[in-house]
């Protein structure tokens, strides 16, 4: 059975002026030990998915449908005082801002002192000593010592290791990470990527690493789905979404992103158009306004995932790329960056 | 934390010096003058020269200036023109009076303020937050004399619930060891001289307490919304905490940076209504003197009264950016 299943989760807000359709039905299953990708582009319902299967959506939001199964039991309908034993302690949570998401007038100690606390039933000094041993093994040089410090007085990256020990620290069965290296420079993500893949080894927890950047990915996840305007377009073990993706989005993500392994030559396509409002909820496919290969059945019936080339890979598409023109796109656009 | 507090008492020597110059030559640059409010408006020449003489108000301004600087440090203000008392007898005096008045008001300001604040915050856009947000107005708008007259026409003159004025019964007999007359009275052990005066405060510390208790209501309320939306609040969520210990450590503690400084403001400014609602209440502290001595043109207590004034505000402000920095990591460790 897997560690976590989530069934048909859909979320909306409900504002002043209109009804946000943030989450439209996302299915996953989230095995021990398994590290699950998630990637779209900025507003396609990422964190708020995350934010609702741990009960913390603002207060405008809401789950409107689906299950949040964790053990079993249903996360839905978890009263929240039940929700938050699980919080923290079953299920940890980095986000993307470590700038902003420590508090700055506690010390850093205390903020990962109290987690303990409240979970595990901890005395002061337990907690102490187990707050020092957390933070040397994110990496934080001197724990002992920093922990009486302040989170000014840690620069972004180090930042980022205290959120995840706090994370950590109660040792959770699972980690969703929302874009923890967005925020930091380019070698202090690989840094934090490495520590959270060291991590989720030694500690056999299953790991959500949200994104918008394929590359982070492609370094640890070893299935993509891939979200667009809060559903899930395609989902495949993530070598093979990277080699033969079947959705055009998918394949207008891999073109518009640079990659390490990319040839200098290979041009950077930006997908055309923008994500639809998400006020507005259509029939059809959601993507089909900026597809080239959308027609008019993907216009009037949305598509729902299904299996093609196995039952691994699954893509929500009425044409998805065939397999052929894949190379053929790619190489194309080799061409057209020479002339 | 320590060279923090030096720094910023070593800054306030410049300050206070400019200050006294700005004083003295502001009570030199009144109309009339300490001879004519003396001898009356029909004093002749020689004996407002006299007089003038006698105080040392012909001499060049900067040796007055100086003389009146060395008597300061000394300890020595001067004495009153009118009254012949030495201005420091009658600060000791009045200060506690004034003291506790703003101490009252202050206390109810911030005990009433910070969970209506809070509580407003949490009910966002809520019945109460509206009804809290236009009494606020109410209060802020609302003139303090005016409310200080009508709370003592309702409440002492037609219910006779409260005294009307002064800080003790006059028939009571008191020992004022501190001046302090709470204090007086639990030194005294005396109970009912403690609600006595306690009774004589009511009035007077909710007049003044009125406009910062609607001011410190209004930035606690947007600070606790602000607050509510930061990242850090979320990431305490996500730990499980329990809601109360959110609101606590992570939400009012940050929302309170704000606060201290408006608290500390509105302490200084409550000097200032001090001078109405003592005089409403023939409250016997530094506002009401303070009054007097500028109908009299007595330029030694203006003198030495607004110098009190200033160097009150100035320690206000001093405690108020330690309490700050206590509460501010980011700024006790620059
Ligand atoms: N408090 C809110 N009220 C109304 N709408 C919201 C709120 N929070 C998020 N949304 C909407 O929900 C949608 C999904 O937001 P979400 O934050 O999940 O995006 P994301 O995929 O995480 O993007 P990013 O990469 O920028 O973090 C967005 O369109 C956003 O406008
Ligand atoms: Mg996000």
């Amino acid at each position: 059975m897997a560690l976590l299943s989530v069934e048909d989760l859909e979320v909306r807000f409900f504002t002043r002026r209109a009804t946000i359709h943030a989450v439209n039905g996302i299915s996953f299953d989230l095995d021990a030990g398994e590290t699950l990708g998630v990637v779209g582009e900025s507003g396609c319902g990422k964190s708020v998915s995350s934010l609702a299967m741990l009960g913390i959506l603002p207060k405008t939001g809401r789950i409107t449908r689906g299950e949040v199964r964790f053990g079993d039991r249903d996360l839905v309908k978890l009263k929240d005082a039940d929700l938050r034993e699980i919080r923290g302690r079953d299920i940890g949570m980095v986000f993307q801002d470590p700038m902003t998401s420590l508090n700055p007038v506690l010390k850093v100690g205390d903020q990962v002192t109290e987690v303990l606390r409240k979970h595990l039933d901890m005395d002061k000094d337990g907690a102490r000593r187990e707050a020092v041993a957390v933070l040397d093994r994110v990496g934080i040089p001197h724990a002992s010592e920093r922990v009486y410090d302040y989170p000014h007085q840690f620069s972004g990256g180090m930042r980022q290791r205290v959120m995840i020990a706090m994370a950590i620290a109660c040792r959770p069965k699972i980690l969703i990470a929302d874009e923890p290296t967005t925020a930091l420079d380019v070698t202090i993500q690989a840094q934090i990527l490495d520590l959270l893949k060291g991590l989720v080894k030694e500690e056999g927890m299953g790991l959500i690493l949200i994104t918008h950047d394929l590359g982070v990915v492609a370094g640890i996840c070893e299935r993509t789905h891939v979200m667009y305007a809060g559903r899930f377009v395609e989902t495949a073990p993530t070598n093979e979404l990277f080699d033969r993706p079947r959705h055009p989005y998918t394949l207008g993500l891999l073109r518009s992103v640079p990659r390490l392994d990319a040839s200098q030559k290979e041009k950077l396509i930006p997908i055309p158009g923008a994500p639809p409002d998400l006020s507005i909820l259509r029939e059809g496919c959601s993507f089909a306004p900026r597809c080239p290969y959308a027609t008019d059945e993907s216009r009037e019936r949305t598509p729902m995932l299904e299996g093609i080339d196995g039952p691994m890979h699954r893509v929500a598409c009425w044409n998805p790329v065939p397999d052929a023109e894949v190379a053929t796109v790619a190489s194309s656009s080799l061409e057209a960056s020479g002339s | 934390m320590l060279k923090y507090i030096v720094r910023r008492l070593i800054l306030t020597v410049p300050i206070l010096l400019g200050l006294s110059i700005l004083v003295f030559l502001f009570v030199r640059a009144l109309p009339g003058g300490p001879a004519i409010a003396l001898l009356g408006e029909r004093a002749t020449q020689e004996s407002v020269e006299q007089i003038e003489e006698e105080l040392g108000l012909d001499r060049p301004l900067p040796v007055q200036y100086l003389s009146y600087l060395r008597n300061i440090l000394s300890g020595d203000l001067g004495s009153s023109v009118s009254t012949r008392r030495p201005i420091v007898d009658e600060l000791k005096q009045r200060f506690p009076a004034t003291f506790e008045l703003a101490a009252m008001a202050m206390l109810f300001a911030v005990a009433a303020g910070i969970p209506l604040g809070y509580v407003a915050a949490k009910r966002y856009q809520g019945v109460l937050d509206n009804v809290s947000l236009v009494a606020s107005l109410i209060g802020i708008s609302f003139p303090v004399f005016f409310l200080a007259l009508l709370m003592k026409y309702v409440f002492a003159v037609k219910l006779g619930w409260l005294p009307t004025v002064g800080r003790i019964d006059v028939t009571r007999s008191l020992e004022h060891p501190t001046g302090f007359y709470l204090l007086d009275a639990i030194i005294a052990g005396d109970g009912e001289a403690f609600v006595d005066v306690l009774e004589h405060l009511i009035m007077p510390a909710i007049a003044l307490g009125t406009i910062p208790l609607a001011i410190v209501a209004r930035i606690t309320r947007a600070a606790v919304l602000d607050v509510l939306g930061e990242d850090y609040v979320r990431t305490a969520k996500a730990k499980g905490l329990d809601p109360s210990v959110v609101d606590r450590r992570h939400v009012l503690r940050n929302a309170m940076l704000p606060v201290v400084t408006v608290i500390g403001l509105q302490t200084g400014l409550l000097l200032t209504g001090a001078v109405l609602t003592e005089t409403v209440f023939s409250f016997p502290g530094l506002g009401s003197w303070i009054l007097n001595a500028i109908r009299f043109r007595d330029y030694a207590v203006i003198q030495g009264g607004i110098l009190f004034f200033a160097g009150m505000f100035i320690v206000v402000n001093l405690l108020v950016d330690i309490s700050y920095a206590f509460l501010n990591p980011r700024i006790r460790y620059r």
